[in-house]
């Protein structure tokens, strides 16, 4: 269980809260003007990271009102965590820690966050 | 040379103290190039190894794995088989794979621990009742063999099932005889031994770190023994199939989620069916060896820790105990997470993409194992073909922009 620290309500565990996928997803301005090979990728395509993440969240059992956060999806470390309000932070402010694509000790399978 | 097991063998090894017996597989260095590269050395994978070799006559193929074979979610699920989908294109899928589970043990000549002990959805009020009765109809459609049972046929087949003095009470279930149970470990490695004897190259501890395409085609694998040429990279990475995908510039619809299983401690026969309930999150099947093998949900956020949050497990468990009071002071042994990738309508994607010679086989989500020799069966012929089988054309990538979705949410809702 991770714990978020909601902007509004400070600390809490995860399981009061829902996720809201992919934060910073843009509507399409003009659907009616879009094939559907692009609008199926606004409907249906969400990135999906291993490292660096932009995710939603809504602090439902709570204050109900949704944030943003950036969190490490290779440990869940939530690296920041910011108001919809605020600017989309850069990710060059954050560190990633995988060391490959999949992010996987030389030898082996699984969490090198656990193993280490 | 084909390895025979059979009883004289056992016997013969077991005067050894059973610390003779031959090596299944050789680990080869990987040569410069191979006419097919399969990424990922888990059941699927190694059994597309297996038909690619077996039945297109294509042998000079390597399987890469970043870790040990069947060491990621094929080692990880709780092993249930069945094929009671709603959709045509689904149920076509799924029973393709059943019936090959059938024949697997013969095939391979290596014991699938195959036990069709049934398996059963229960009902837990007048909307499960409904949309599983209509599932029932769907699946005689197509040949299948579900049924509905009443509560009374319910306490006959698992009489330590409470079904009346619980919150959500047991109204009735789906049941499909043929449905049952595998050992997982058992199929990787069977389809390993074998292709390897035709001539397939099994190359563990081997992470494919990306893949190198030009100008729209694929042209190899840059892994961490080096680059390795390809003709033909076929994926099959379940969690982490995205990632790779990323490399090549392609987009999948695909989500990545840790997936919890647990088991008890191990007691006496109990339980001699599969038992799963959407509704109250729980589903549970006894081993050989006696534990309870228990599937847990998803966690609602995307990750790769293969770790899942307990509140997940607490749920489960709590479900559970409700269901079988018997089961309240048992002791849990293990709880583990595997990262499944999770497509939109809860069906696998097995296609080819816009980068020539790249085939994905990914999107099985929750629910990958039970499809393990179909998939791997109709994926073969997608990759030597370079076009779909008959079965598996639905579950192409295009659906995610025609909007020909298979949605299987009701089968997958929790035990897909």
């Amino acid at each position: 269980m991770i714990l978020i620290n909601c902007p509004y309500c400070g600390e809490r565990e995860q399981s009061e809260f829902t996720n809201g996928g992919e934060a910073h997803v843009i509507r399409p301005k003009d659907p009616d003007t879009l094939n559907d090979k692009d609008w199926g990728q606004y409907v249906f395509y969400r990135s999906n990271p291993k490292g660096i993440f932009y995710e939603r969240w809504v602090h439902s059992h709570g204050c109900r009102k949704w944030f943003n956060a950036v969190r490490d999806t290779s440990t869940d470390t939530i690296l920041k965590i910011y108001k919809l309000t605020d600017n989309k932070p850069d990710i060059s402010e954050f560190q990633s820690s995988l060391k490959s694509p999949s992010g996987e000790p030389a030898v082996g399978s699984g969490n090198f966050a656990v193993k280490k | 040379m084909k390895k025979k097991y059979s009883i004289l063998s056992l016997i013969k090894n077991a005067f050894s103290n059973n610390e003779n017996w031959e090596k299944m597989w050789e680990s080869p260095e990987p040569k410069k190039g191979y006419d097919v590269i399969i990424v990922g050395g888990g059941g699927h994978g190694l059994g597309t190894a297996y038909y690619l070799a077996k039945e297109h006559g294509i042998k000079n193929i390597a399987v890469i794995e970043k870790g040990w074979l069947g060491g990621g979610n094929t080692g990880r699920n709780t092993t249930i088989i069945r094929s009671n989908y709603l959709w045509n294109e689904s149920a076509n899928l799924y029973d393709h794979s059943v019936k090959l589970w059938e024949n697997l043990s013969e095939e391979l000549n290596f014991n699938m621990m195959f036990s069709q002990r049934g398996v059963m959805n229960l009902a837990h009020n007048e909307h499960d009742i409904k949309e599983m009765k209509r599932r029932i109809s769907a699946n005689r459609l197509n040949g299948l063999d579900t049924q509905w049972v009443d509560t009374k046929q319910i306490k006959e087949l698992v009489p330590i099932m409470n079904t009346e003095n619980l919150r959500y009470p047991v109204l009735g279930a789906a049941f499909q005889p043929r449905g049952g149970v595998a050992r997982h470990d058992a199929v990787a490695w069977g389809y390993a031994l074998r292709s390897n004897e035709m001539g397939v190259d099994i190359i563990q501890n081997c992470e494919v770190k990306d893949i190198k395409t030009d100008n729209h085609k694929v042209e190899g694998v840059n892994t961490s023994k080096g680059f390795i040429r390809a003709n033909k990279v076929a994926v099959v990475a379940s969690g982490h199939t995205s990632v790779l995908a990323q490399t090549a510039g392609v987009r999948l619809p695909l989500q990545s989620r840790p997936l919890q299983a647990l088991v008890s401690e191990p007691i006496k026969p109990v339980i001699n069916t599969v038992v799963m309930s959407n509704a109250v999150h729980a589903y549970v099947s006894q081993s050989d060896k006696g534990e309870l093998v228990i599937g847990a949900g998803t966690d609602g956020y995307n990750s790769f820790t293969q770790r899942g949050g307990y509140d997940v497990i607490e749920e489960t468990v709590r479900a559970i105990v409700e269901l079988y009071p018997i089961f309240g002071k048992m002791k849990m042994l293990r709880q583990w997470g595997g990262i499944v990738d999770i497509c939109p309508d809860a069906s696998p994607i097995i296609s080819k993409c816009e980068v020539k010679g790249l085939y994905f086989n990914c999107g099985w989500g929750t629910g990958g194992f039970k499809a393990t020799p179909g998939s791997a069966n109709v994926f073969a012929h997608t990759v030597a073909k370079d076009e779909p089988h008959k079965i598996n054309e639905a579950f192409n990538l295009e659906r995610f922009s025609n909007g020909r979705l298979i949605d299987e949410h009701g089968a997958a809702a929790v035990a897909h």
